[in-house]
């Protein structure tokens, strides 16, 4: 059993995920960050490795990426800061990327060094599913890391059952067809949530894109497992001075 | 497998190069082009109403030109396709047409592009006038600074320039800002790429729309010559449209040489280049495996080339292709080689070329040309949106 299927064990409902840029907003923070994340109650981490043209994320999400890129995150940097990580931080934790620098840094050796410093599982949002099925899946299985697919309101359910199918930990599931950090209909995403329940998939579903506070995680996370909170929670570590605080107050603000 | 240079398999493979490397919420936009392109590009009724405007709109053929004075320096035969001549000053329309013509029959109604030095995004902006179609070209700001004439065509002909401000605020991140409008716009709009580039199937599609031109050479040159086959034909190659045009239907021919043409800007090991095969390595760049040059951590550096067309840090999958398998001869022409034959070209055969164009000319005196030999030259595109760094280099001489 994975980290990730342990906390779905527990707990059914009202996951909440917090995604954030590794390096952003100091190349020393995004442990500190973790900390706080989890002594403030979230129940998973979605770790983002910063890439200098993410395409499927806002400008968000993409400025925290070009500042934590200048600020000298790598891959290895950050396997670097990972390493003992385990020690103090128990939540599970998932990567999210983009492929090239992936590639550069070769794909059995990431998921190797991943695997070892006690990542939990991969999202990659560009990796196609055939080649998940054809090569890249048996290499993130043979290293014990959970791979999460997205689906979108425009994927079809012959699709979300594929991509379900080849997901382990969760499935991701995109509001709306759109980049992060935009404003959603949530009586649509409701619809959406509800007919992705009705196919009865092997996976827990948590919801993306769009959830930015109380309110939208409390009107879409009881449609699904939970929620992701992200180009919000940038923007509220991106004010103050003190990210580890400005993480406790946000996170404190989602959950009471 | 790959039976032929030109064309990808089914999953848009060119060897190794290819594939669509998107993130989920371009699947549907994409698979759809993917089930929809052949069969309806390959339909008589699109292929008469293409060609009817290819004829009558760009005003094709394009004269294939022998280059008197020019053969005579050396001692050769020197061809130039007039690309330059098209509609709009430059051979991007090509792929334009073909793909208005396409997004109308997906049912489309809402247009975005990327662009560079402006000439795809005038291309773009010139069909939705011609269908009367809502059109919404994405350019890097420090492009929009540096191209105003273009800028201010795309307006005249009621586009929406939307800035690019992200990253280096040129093509790159035009590109991205483009593909993210696509993803948040998934039903009514259609992205019109202008070059060889991003997910299967549109560096397929985009060579097919741009084959009209080595499709023209070789009936011009069975005229002109008594044989439909060159020696060479040589282009420049950014992202590489024109060069797929160029070489498309002479890359099952082993007898002729391909030469591909990539800007050294200040010269290759310099630091300010977008000779993409001599940096890059192979990447993923805008869903696409190929060439990319990028730092040893996998990020994508900002190339730096005079002529805005070629400065992009990808290459076309079926370029990296032709490079890594050898089929076509990578060279490459510095800013100021390619200044210095702008200059040449306007004065010794009277025709101003763009100074991506003028690349090509400038590796003419490295390729031992003989007596005997064709050479076709793809002259891509005339150098009007390029006289504001013409003037400054006359002013400098």
């Amino acid at each position: 059993m994975s980290r990730i299927n342990d906390l779905f064990e527990q707990k059914k409902e009202n996951v909440l995920n917090v995604y954030f840029t590794a390096g952003y907003p100091t190349l020393d923070s995004t442990l500190g960050i973790m900390m706080a994340l989890q002594d403030a109650g979230v129940d998973l981490i979605e770790l983002g490795m910063p890439y200098s043209d993410p395409l499927a994320d806002g400008p968000v999400i993409q400025e925290s990426s070009l500042i934590a890129l200048d600020n000298g995150m790598t891959i290895a940097k950050l396997f670097e800061q990972l390493k003992g990580f385990r020690e103090t931080i128990h939540v599970p934790v998932v990567l999210m990327g983009y492929m090239n620098p992936v590639l550069q840094y070769g794909f059995e050796k990431f998921c190797a060094d991943a695997a070892a410093v006690g990542i939990d599982g991969l999202i990659l949002p560009d990796l196609p599913p055939l080649e998940f099925e054809q090569s890249h899946g048996a290499i993130v299985k043979k290293h014990g890391l959970d791979f999460i697919f997205l689906v979108t309101p425009e994927t079809s359910a012959e699709r979300v059952r594929k991509l379900d199918g080849l997901s382990s930990g969760f499935l991701y599931a995109v509001s709306s067809s759109s980049t992060t950090g935009k404003e959603k209909n949530f009586d649509d995403v409701i619809a959406y949530l509800k007919r992705l329940r009705s196919y009865q998939l092997t996976n827990p579903v948590l919801v993306g894109f769009g959830i930015k506070d109380k309110e939208t995680f409390g009107a879409v996370a009881p449609y699904a497992n939970g929620a992701i909170i992200g180009s919000a929670f940038i923007k509220a570590i991106s004010a103050g001075e003190n990210p580890n605080a400005a993480t406790q107050e946000f996170i404190r603000a989602v959950l009471n | 497998m790959i039976t032929s240079y030109s064309k990808p398999s089914e999953q848009g493979y060119y060897g190794d190069f290819g594939g669509a490397y998107i993130p989920e919420m371009l699947y549907k936009n994409v698979e759809h082009l993917r089930q929809q392109y052949l069969s309806i590009s390959n339909d008589p009724l699109f292929q008469q109403e293409f060609h009817a405007l290819l004829k009558d709109y760009v005003g094709r053929p394009t004269p294939l030109f022998l280059a008197e004075r020019l053969s005579e320096r050396f001692g050769s035969t020197i061809y130039l396709k007039r690309e330059d001549l098209c509609h709009t000053g430059a051979h991007k329309i090509n792929n334009t047409i073909g793909q208005i013509l396409l997004a109308q029959r997906l049912g489309k109604k809402r247009i975005i592009a990327e662009t560079g030095a402006g000439q795809h995004g005038v291309a773009t902006a010139t069909v939705c006038a011609l269908k009367g179609i809502e059109c919404i070209v994405y350019m890097g700001e420090k492009d929009i600074q540096r191209q105003a004439p273009n800028v201010a065509r795309m307006k005249m002909l009621g586009a929406k320039v939307v800035p690019a401000t992200s990253g280096s605020k040129t093509l790159k991140d035009a590109t991205n800002e483009a593909i993210r409008d696509w993803i948040n716009n998934p039903t009514d709009t259609h992205y019109i790429i202008g070059s060889v580039v991003g997910p299967h199937p549109y560096p397929d599609m985009v060579s097919r729309f741009q084959s009209v031109i080595s499709q023209e050479m070789r009936i011009q040159l069975l005229e002109k010559t008594g044989t439909e086959l060159p020696t060479r034909v040589i282009a420049c190659v950014g992202g590489g449209s024109n060069a797929a045009g160029a070489f498309y239907h002479f890359l099952d021919e082993p007898t002729v040489e391909i030469v591909a043409v990539e800007a050294a800007g200040h010269g290759v090991n310099t630091g300010m280049s977008a000779a993409t095969t001599q940096l890059g390595v192979p990447g993923i760049l805008h869903g696409s495996k190929s060439i990319v040059m990028q730092t040893p951590d996998g990020q994508v550096v900002e190339p730096h080339s005079i002529s805005a067309g070629l400065d992009y840090p990808g290459i076309g999958p079926m370029h990296a292709h032709l490079y890594t398998s050898g089929r076509a001869k990578f060279m490459s022409a510095t800013d100021e080689e390619a200044l210095k034959w702008a200059f040449e070209i306007s004065r010794v055969e009277g025709i101003i070329p763009a100074l991506e164009t003028a690349h090509a000319f400038a590796v003419l005196d490295q390729l031992g040309m003989k007596q005997e030999d064709v050479s076709v030259i793809c002259l891509s595109g005339r150098g009007d949106k390029d006289l504001g760094t013409y003037m400054n280099a006359m002013n400098e001489q």
